[in-house]
């Protein structure tokens, strides 16, 4: 594995410009990830997860704008780039898969119409070359008779084949990094399991980075090497997945694993987290968790760096004892 | 499909029969036409001589089955004023009528999609307010003041434009078409603008509305983050999905605008069935009234079944859902 990480994300602040003032919907966060390396970004709705993704392939809605940080790939900084460029990486290099495989394939084209389009938004080939490709990529997914597929229109198609369909499309062009935003989340369980083996192996045989972006702690678990948890816009905690999951430094990352339901426990109340998360307009000094969090002190109050325990990384001035014995 | 199509001839059947009813009852309620026929010096035995001879001294309900029995046999009379049937002088001017539609068809789609389009990407943009302003006005100022003004201005003042007729024609299967001719075209150019503007406005409406949603869509975010070309985006991912209640509209919509070219015929005097419409109101030429209308009605009964396929055609769910779901 070479030194340079496929994505660096330093010090990523990202905003909304509204009329009634700038919301920040992240801030700070750093994350790295490298050559066939699985990085789980977890958090609850609005922390910010999706918005880092698209942050990172330049498709922020307006007004969401990039403030500040620097966003490298494969060492190139890509924050300034042009529109076309940026373009240029999308899908090539960077690839996304979306959460509700009902809604990401264009309903009036299609599936081989849309195959050719991201086929030929980066290179210039023959309708031959166009259905060779698309085949290969279709049956590389496990689709069936992908000859017939080609012609079917995305609702003749069930969920999880639509999302073996938006997974093959994502990976037409073998990009480094792909951001794959919820894609289990709308799937029943057993789809959800198969579409998740799918892209780990995927990944894995051809050195792809991958983001996961989830709010479900059992997904991230079985596919993750690393978890990043996202609080309000910030990264609260990162670290392995076994360093993360099983001795959480950060009190908000344990109030998550605690508010999962698990065979062990059953029968037993399960502990919630107190209150819920502060609107972004709204949030209070110092770490943003404060309100809701048990272990909370005067300290608190003050601006919270990421700081370094070891492998890992927590923002918290009281991290959870145990993680650090 | 088949069963569909049974199903809406026969209510078409049922709305041409009520139609005749009306139509036929309604005309004969309104003036006495013998008067047109009687020169000033025919006494009392002459006017009833007219009066047998034209069958308008039998009872209506008479005359109603009499013209029943001629319309199944295609033939809906002769013209009071012309002697010729009715039918006939309707097709010799539908051609002039059907340019004119389709011209202006042609312009509100040529302009009020990209309008629309612009619209839809930037609402917040001075542009966008401009072009929103103009639909709004095009939909609410009077066909027949905006044709007066244009006539006022480009003919009179500026002496740029013909104000009346069709200009040179251009025989093509037995019909006059003044497209094809450039002199036919500078008398087409404000005649045909004026009958689009209403159009014109619905298509800047329709596809605003549509951007708007179709653009915060998944499938729109996919392909842009599968790097498909920003032109190829809107052209054919959002296109495709907006053109659907265009279609369904302005299908629907083209027999109105058939009725409003009575309006744009007369200011121009063009030519078309709805120039004749009002002369025969003016004469109370009865039959040519009657088969107009009954042309109409037919008319617009046909252009719904056609949207009803056209629909299906661009909408594979529609297409499907008929036949197998």
């Amino acid at each position: 594995m070479t030194d340079v990480p496929v994505l660096q994300v330093d010090d990523l602040n990202t905003s909304f410009l509204l009329t009634a003032g700038e919301v920040k919907a992240l801030r700070d966060v750093s994350l790295t990830v490298h050559r066939g390396e699985i990085l789980g970004l977890v958090g609850e709705s609005g922390s910010g997860k999706s918005i880092t993704g698209f942050s990172i392939n330049g498709l922020l809605s307006p007004p969401g704008q990039v403030m500040s940080g620097s966003i490298r790939l494969h060492g190139d900084e890509i924050t300034g780039l042009g529109s076309e460029q940026m373009r240029r990486l999308r899908g090539n290099r960077i690839a996304m898969v979306f959460q509700d495989p009902m809604m990401t394939l264009n309903p009036v084209l299609k599936i081989g119409h849309q195959m050719r389009d991201a086929l030929r938004a980066h290179m210039r080939i023959g309708d031959r070359e166009v259905r060779a490709r698309s085949l290969a990529a279709l049956h590389e997914v496990g689709i069936p008779s992908p000859e017939d597929r080609l012609l079917a229109y995305p609702h003749q198609l069930s969920g999880g084949m639509r999302q073996r369909v938006a997974v093959a499309i994502a990976l037409l062009h073998e990009p480094d990094l792909v951001i794959a935003d919820e894609p289990t989340t709308a799937l029943d369980v057993t789809i959800q399991g198969q579409i998740l083996s799918l892209v780990q192996r995927l990944c894995r045989d051809r050195g792809t980075a991958l983001i996961w972006i989830t709010h479900d702690l059992a997904v991230v678990a079985g596919i993750a090497d690393r978890i990043a948890v996202m609080y309000a816009g910030r990264i609260v905690e990162e670290g392995t997945v076994d360093d993360v999951l099983d001795r959480p430094a950060h009190p908000y990352t344990r109030g998550l694993i605690d508010s999962v339901p698990s065979r062990g426990q059953r029968g037993r109340r399960l502990q919630q987290i107190p209150g819920r998360m502060p609107a972004l307009t709204d949030l209070p000094e110092g770490c943003s968790f404060r309100p809701r969090c048990p272990r909370a002190a005067d300290a608190c109050a003050q601006p919270q760096p990421m700081r370094d325990l070891g492998a890992r990384r927590v923002r918290c001035c009281r991290p959870l004892t145990e993680a650090l014995a | 499909m088949t069963e569909f199509i049974v199903r809406r001839l026969l209510q078409a059947l049922l709305v041409l029969a009520v139609m005749t009813v009306l139509v036929f009852f309604g005309v004969n309620v309104v003036g006495n036409p013998v008067y047109i026929f009687a020169s000033s010096e025919c006494d009392q035995p002459c006017i009833n001589a007219i009066v047998k001879d034209l069958g308008l001294d039998r009872p209506i309900w008479e005359q109603y089955w009499v013209f029943i029995g001629n319309m199944l046999q295609g033939d809906l009379g002769n013209s009071f004023t012309h002697g010729v049937p009715a039918m006939s002088l309707i097709w010799e001017r539908l051609p002039a009528t059907l340019e004119l539609a389709f011209c202006a068809l042609v312009i509100a789609l040529v302009v009020g999609l990209p309008l629309g389009t612009l619209a839809g990407l930037r609402p917040h943009h001075w542009t966008s307010r401009v072009i929103m302003a103009f639909s709004m006005i095009a939909f609410s100022v009077p066909v027949f003041w905006i044709g007066l003004i244009m006539i006022i201005v480009f003919s009179v003042s500026l002496g740029w434009m013909p104000a009346v007729g069709r200009g040179d024609t251009v025989e093509v299967f037995g019909a006059e078409l003044s497209f094809l001719t450039l002199d036919g075209l500078h008398h087409l150019a404000m005649p045909a603008t004026t009958l689009s503007l209403i159009m014109m406005a619905m298509v800047i409406r329709l596809t605003r509305a549509g951007m708007r949603e179709v653009l915060f869509s998944d499938y729109i975010k996919f392909a842009r983050a599968n790097g498909i070309r920003e032109r190829r985006v809107l052209g054919v991912h959002v296109m495709r999905n907006i053109l659907i209640p265009i279609v369904t509209v302005l299908g629907m919509e083209f027999g109105g605008v058939i009725a409003f070219a009575v309006v744009v015929e007369s200011i121009f005097s063009w030519p078309g069935v709805g120039k004749m419409l009002i002369d025969a109101i003016a004469v109370l030429d009865r039959p040519l009234i009657v088969a107009y209308l009954i042309f109409v009605v037919i008319m617009f009964v046909t252009l719904n079944l056609l949207v009803d396929v056209l629909y299906s055609l661009l909408d594979p769910r529609v297409r499907l859902g008929g036949n197998s779901g």
